[in-house]
């Protein structure tokens, strides 16, 4: 039997591209559909988990599932925005706690995610280090994004411009590390938490400068009246909150109309929420209120449909290509007559024969199987980490 | 060695008939086989050989009445005692020198493949001058370092009778006066019998016999 399989691996080798060829062909038609239900039935997991974990979200009127992405695992696509104003009613209505959601910004891969204190409760986050974010200007990072940016408690994050080459665009800011988070295994791990102030702080809407009261300021004052301090462009921003600067950091104008992505809203019991989605019932209203399971779920039939679909397809073109490779092996016989008869006429037994040609065939086929098994087997280790980078993406 | 009686061999329902009333080789004999193309020479040796079987009559080859073995015994008795050698080397593109020589330990179960065959295989390959392209594949041969292979590999079980088709009709005169010593040396020095179609009437000299197949035509359709 060595002998076999010796000849046929021998025949296979010798024949590396065709062999190649085939043992890919294999390999894809066995992975495609294996691989992807794995990435589907993992995507369904994950999305799934936390869209049930995420009551109720609210948002500026437009696409749900944006929201839903923005919201719940921090894409980068920015929905329309709402106001923190909406948060605030909220909260006042008594019906349900409201937690500030803005993502839009990045500190190189890493989203940036402005919340208040309540959204590490409501997520249940806890400090494998340091201590919560208390002053503007502070970060938290989730466990990934500690890892991958090199960085942990005493070091310090940058915030990503929004362009490059806007001059007059949104400056960095230089956050503090205060705390990195245990892992959850979400997309929470993968996040920079600032308070929604700091965030509003990287956008530009709140700024520290240098006090044009002061003498050591005087060649920045463009024009001085008794009421009214105008600055030339010499003034220096900080983009840096220290604690030497804070109390110079200001916002200009009523908090209420400052922008958030979303809110998640959390009912106190079934009923608040009840009359707090009838609140967003009104086509005039310009917030919307959406179930995140309603949006992921509609999210994964269409998925399962594309799937089906792409299965299908595959079935298809399996179906052709172990046409073609048993087309090929037969072809291949008959171009191989002279040895097969050189081995009849030496001595080699039918068998023999019969076993080499049938090993090369099962040698092809285990090597294809083995081959999609380990991207199978990558898939499955990887596969969160493809869905979490194609969500955000 | 070679015993043939009242045999005849016809292909199908064609033209061709080979019908030898009797014919006989020694141990130890060398003997040419000549004749026209198509006289049926080499359809004499399959039939030896048992790759071919007559419709009637005997061929007893090394002792062995070939129309008592069933089809796996004739390939293990084969196997075990003839060497062929062939006019087109026939060997195995995918396989190197070395590989190409132990080729019949590979491919029947009744001969085992070890150390000391490996050896007597290398060896072979070093006593016709080619033991260091023991690594190479056939494709980068030279027609005569090809057939050399060829004859190691048709040595390598020590057979009883070699059987040798035109084992010269695609060699230049140098590789062909070594070739045939090769075989001739080995058949000298084993008492083998050494049986060669061959159409090179200067090679005659080398035999003790000659069988002329224009002899068989009359009977030959």
């Amino acid at each position: 039997m060595s002998g076999v399989l010796y000849l046929a691996w021998q025949y296979l080798a010798y024949n590396r591209w065709k062999t190649t060829i085939l043992v890919g062909s294999i390999m894809l038609i066995i992975y495609l559909p294996v691989g992807l239900n794995v990435v589907v039935e993992q995507s369904g997991q994950h999305l799934n988990a936390r869209a049930q974990a995420t009551p109720l979200l609210v948002g500026a009127k437009g696409s749900p599932l944006e929201l839903t992405l923005n919201t719940l695992y921090f894409s980068l696509d920015t929905p329309e925005l709402t106001t923190f104003r909406e948060a605030t009613s909220i909260a006042e209505s008594g019906l349900a706690e409201a937690i500030p959601m803005y993502v839009r910004f990045r500190s190189r891969s890493q989203p940036i995610i402005g919340t208040s204190f309540e959204y590490f409760a409501f997520r249940g986050l806890t400090l494998a280090d340091g201590r919560m974010p208390a002053l503007l200007g502070e970060a938290v990072l989730g466990a990934t994004a500690a890892e991958t940016l090199g960085v942990g408690v005493g070091d310090a994050v940058v915030s990503s411009p929004e362009t490059a080459f806007d001059l007059a665009g949104i400056y960095p800011l230089k956050m503090n590390i205060v705390g990195v988070l245990e892992p959850s295994f979400t997309s929470d791990d993968n996040a920079i938490f600032v308070d929604v102030k700091t965030a509003w702080i990287i956008e530009g809407l709140g700024h520290g400068h240098q006090d044009l009261a002061n003498p050591d300021a005087s060649s920045a004052v463009l024009n001085r009246t008794a009421d009214n301090i105008v600055a030339n462009a010499s003034l220096v921003q900080f983009n840096e909150i220290t604690v030497d600067n804070i109390e110079s950091f200001h916002f200009h104008g009523n908090l209420d109309g400052y922008p958030l992505t979303g809110v998640i809203a959390v009912p106190n019991d079934d009923k608040s929420g009840v009359i707090l989605m009838g609140r967003y019932l009104d086509s005039e209203a310009n917030n919307q209120n959406v179930r995140p399971r309603d949006v992921v779920e509609e999210l994964l039939d269409t998925i399962l449909t594309i799937q089906q679909f792409i299965v299908a397809a595959v079935f298809i073109v399996a179906v052709a290509t172990i046409a073609t490779a048993a087309l090929v092996f037969l072809l291949s016989l008959r171009l191989r007559r002279r040895e097969i008869d050189t081995i009849g006429k030496i001595g080699g037994g039918r068998w023999h024969v019969a076993s080499m040609l049938l090993a090369e065939i099962v040698i092809v086929l285990v090597l294809g199987c083995v081959l999609a098994a380990g991207l199978t087997a990558l898939t499955w280790r990887y596969g969160s980490a493809i869905i979490e980078s194609v969500v955000m993406a | 060695m070679i015993e043939i009686r009242n045999m005849l061999f016809q292909y199908g329902e064609g033209d061709f008939r080979l019908d030898v009333p009797s014919l006989q080789v020694a141990s130890g004999e060398r003997v040419a086989v000549v004749g026209p193309s198509g006289s049926g020479k080499t359809t004499l040796l399959n039939l030896v050989a048992g790759i071919a079987r007559p419709q009637s009559g005997d061929v007893v080859t090394v002792g062995q009445k070939l129309a008592d073995l069933d089809d796996g015994a004739t390939r293990n008795f084969r196997i075990r005692n003839i060497g062929l050698v062939f006019q087109e080397f026939e060997l195995l593109e995918y396989l190197d020198v070395l590989d190409n020589v132990l080729l019949p330990y590979r491919i029947n179960n009744s001969l085992e493949l070890d150390s000391q065959v490996r050896q007597r295989a290398a060896e072979l390959l070093k006593s016709v001058g080619i033991g260091h392209l023991r690594d190479r594949l056939p494709d980068h041969l030279s027609q005569g370092e090809r057939q050399r292979v060829a004859v190691c590999r048709a040595l390598l079980v020590k057979p009883p009778l070699l059987l040798a088709d035109e084992p010269t009709g695609n060699l230049d005169p140098a590789n062909k006066g070594r070739v045939l010593d090769i075989l001739v040396d080995y058949a000298a020095a084993n008492d083998a019998t050494l049986v060669t179609v061959t159409h090179d009437s200067n090679l005659l000299s080398r035999f003790e016999r000659v069988i002329d197949f224009s002899d068989f035509l009359g009977r030959a359709g």
